[in-house]
């Protein structure tokens, strides 16, 4: 975190929205679209940690994945140190992803299995061209230290390694062309609690050690909790609230923010909480409800929810929130 | 909650589920204890790999077999030894006395068969229901785990619904033949948040109702301490420690127990480093002679390394395998002060 003096923008995302066709039962109807990401706008300061929370299919991994270009988002635009990400060609983007890397949830399926931990980083490092090929091994080494695995996994498979050490290895090849950042997707979620720990206790050393930017896709609060520095929460393709991580676990304003944290399961018996138990499931984004999103789940819900949509306001300093009534629930 | 009526309806006693495979034997389980009461609510918690689901589906004579064989020890109900009976006695008590939900309620459910049917089969075949009666329950069932407008969801089929309310039909399946234990194996795992809270309020209202006891097979302490009695800690196919719910989060007795608490994230408070266990667990099929939980453990003492503890209830009724809490701790630690 910089102190003092103003803080710099890396990744500005404005207005992004990222649409999938989806198949119609007929060829006269109009073509209906599965709206992940709806018009989506934050930033991203150097150096901080920026969380994405929600419930599966509120588009907060089509986010990550659309900053990257891994989708080719429908419209908006993404702005890394200035540049337009998404007006790049394939060479200059090739480039630029030298600087964005990024750690998946299942670091099986996100490693060769036919490559060995040598190639696997080797790989990484040839095709950024970061490195010099003499000074590779060197390299090579070096990144295994920082991630705290033996010098012989070098030349040992991904199925060789455990869940946690695979997810090392992740990390390692994400370091290795010197990210400035890193989008973790889930990337401790496939851990159990202890593997888990060590996990985010050494992302947290690397983003002191190489200043690192994480943007933290997650859907656990209380990891989030842990590494943020400020948090946001999707509910449906939309942004709901945005805020200091501080903030946002002790005053909430969005009822969805509230109804999120007071239904975590909390490993302490004796703290009794008052809890806001939702009803329903998550309407589908195909068709998602009018006005506010939340508005068939909210126990507030007015007429005025069911047709207009709530912008996102800062109802106090860096903290946003979109319900029109944000002000009357938190008193 | 529930204990002090102390009706035990299942007994489990040091029961052991070996897979024998071409690497050798794998001790998914190996030697459990433990005692189900009437109402009660029986967490089994444990990292991957410990045995909890095999526990499980142990009890309900569920291992797929071969490679897997229950190796030794009985489990209880109502006198009867599950382990010994023959399979068509068997079957009259799964799904009817004894009720289990899976994690994934797709790959459970039958995909080509409309849900209010998969519930009325369990109702025809173990209640002798005819078809319309067994239908109407089916929907009442539905109805029952707040499953909206149930008529026309009983029509159709498991992809037509959501996750939750897969995981609810499940759950209307499990409880349709009103059982006398349930057994949930990680039954909010694959769930949201907000819908895992719904489903755990859902369970505890029905144990109320039907007065079942219920044993929660789960990974996320935070279930646990949200809607057990008390805890069974699972470590490399061995109960670690079982103590009162409350007792396990405040006074955690054993070095692994203590470890997993510790490194949990807290929602509540600000940490700049989360403590850790060191080291992996080992090997089912290579079992180390002494405590399993050794090599990890930030106390261990040569004597760890030689003998196996065996779990004790001490003075608060907490029962936990460690030798710290044995006199041999003591005496061995003056035994070594002599050496030096």
């Amino acid at each position: 975190m910089v102190i003092g003096t103003e803080k710099k923008v890396l990744l500005k995302v404005d207005h992004l929205k990222q649409y999938f066709p989806v198949k119609s039962d007929s060829i006269f109807k109009p073509k209906a679209f599965v709206k992940a990401v709806d018009d989506v706008s934050f930033h991203l300061y150097e150096g901080e940690t920026l969380s994405i929370v929600g419930e599966s299919g509120c588009g907060k991994s089509t986010t990550g994945r659309a900053i990257l270009r891994l989708d080719e988002p429908t419209d908006g635009n993404v702005y890394y140190s200035g540049k337009d990400i998404l007006s790049l060609n394939n060479k200059e983007l090739r480039k630029l992803r030298g600087d964005l890397q990024v750690i998946f949830q299942d670091p099986f399926a996100s490693l060769n299995p036919r490559q060995t931990v040598k190639q696997l980083l080797n790989e990484a490092m040839a095709i950024q061209n970061v490195v010099e090929t003499p000074k590779r091994m060197e390299r090579m080494l070096e990144l295994l230290g920082y991630v705290g695995l033996p010098q012989e996994a070098l030349d040992r498979y991904p199925h060789e390694f455990s869940g946690g050490q695979r997810q090392r290895i992740g990390i390692a090849r994400a370091l290795a062309v010197n990210p400035k950042l890193i989008i973790c997707d889930e990337a401790v979620s496939a851990l159990d609690v202890s593997i888990q720990a060590q996990i985010l206790n050494l992302l947290k050393k690397l983003q002191n050690q190489f200043e690192l930017t994480f943007l933290f896709i997650s859907h656990d609060l209380s990891v989030v909790r842990h590494i943020s520095d400020r948090v946001m929460v999707m509910y449906l393709g939309k942004i709901v609230e945005i805020a200091d991580k501080k903030e946002l676990f002790d005053s909430p304003l969005h009822p969805y923010t509230k109804a999120l944290l007071s239904s975590i399961p909390v490993p302490d018996p004796v703290l009794k909480r008052e809890r806001v138990i939702l009803k329903g499931d998550v309407p589908s984004p195909i068709d998602p409800p009018s006005g506010c999103r939340f508005h068939t789940r909210c126990p507030f819900a007015t007429e005025k929810c069911k047709l207009e949509e709530p912008a996102l306001r800062e109802l106090a300093v860096n903290h946003f929130v979109s319900c029109h009534f944000a002000e009357q629930l938190s008193q | 909650m529930m204990s002090e009526k102390n009706s035990p309806i299942l007994e489990v006693k040091g029961l052991k589920t070996h897979f024998f495979t071409k690497h050798g034997i794998s001790k998914a389980v190996d030697g459990i204890d433990f005692t189900l009461q009437k109402g009660e609510t029986l967490g089994i918690v444990g990292e991957s790999g410990c045995g909890k689901s095999m526990t499980s589906l142990s009890i309900l004579r569920l291992i797929p077999s071969p490679p897997g064989k229950i190796a030794g020890g009985q489990v209880l109900y109502k006198g009867k030894d599950l382990v010994t009976l023959p399979e068509d006695e068997m079957r009259k008590i799964r799904g009817n006395e004894i009720s289990m939900i899976f994690q994934e309620p797709m790959t459970s459910l039958n995909p080509v068969i409309p849900v209010g049917e998969q519930i009325a089969e369990a109702l025809r075949l173990h209640q002798s229901m005819r078809k319309k009666e067994a239908w109407n329950k089916a929907v009442e069932m539905l109805k029952l785990v707040g499953i909206p407008s149930p008529e026309k969801r009983a029509k159709q089929e498991p992809f037509q619904l959501s996750g939750g309310m897969r995981q609810r039909v499940m759950i209307a399946m499990a409880l349709a033949c009103t059982p006398e234990v349930l057994i949930a194996d990680e039954p909010t795992t694959a769930l949201d948040v907000t819908i895992q809270a719904q489903i755990l309020e859902l369970i505890k209202n029905l144990q109320k109702k039907i007065g079942m006891g219920v044993i929660m097979i789960t990974h996320d302490l935070g279930v646990v301490s949200e809607t057990c009695d008390t805890v069974a800690v699972m470590y490399a196919g061995n109960i670690i420690e079982h103590a009162p719910t409350e007792k396990i989060f405040t006074d955690p007795k054993h070095p692994y127990t203590q470890g997993l608490l510790n490194s949990l994230p807290k929602i509540h408070e600000d940490q700049e480093q989360l403590q850790t266990i060191e080291g992996s667990v080992p090997s089912p099929y290579n079992l180390p002679a002494g405590c399993r939980f050794a090599s990890r453990c930030p106390y261990q003492k040569p004597l760890c390394h030689l003998q196996k503890p065996d779990l004790i209830e001490q003075n608060d009724g907490v029962k936990v395998r460690c030798w710290m809490y044995t006199a041999e701790w003591t005496n061995h630690v003056e035994k070594e002060g002599v050496v030096n």
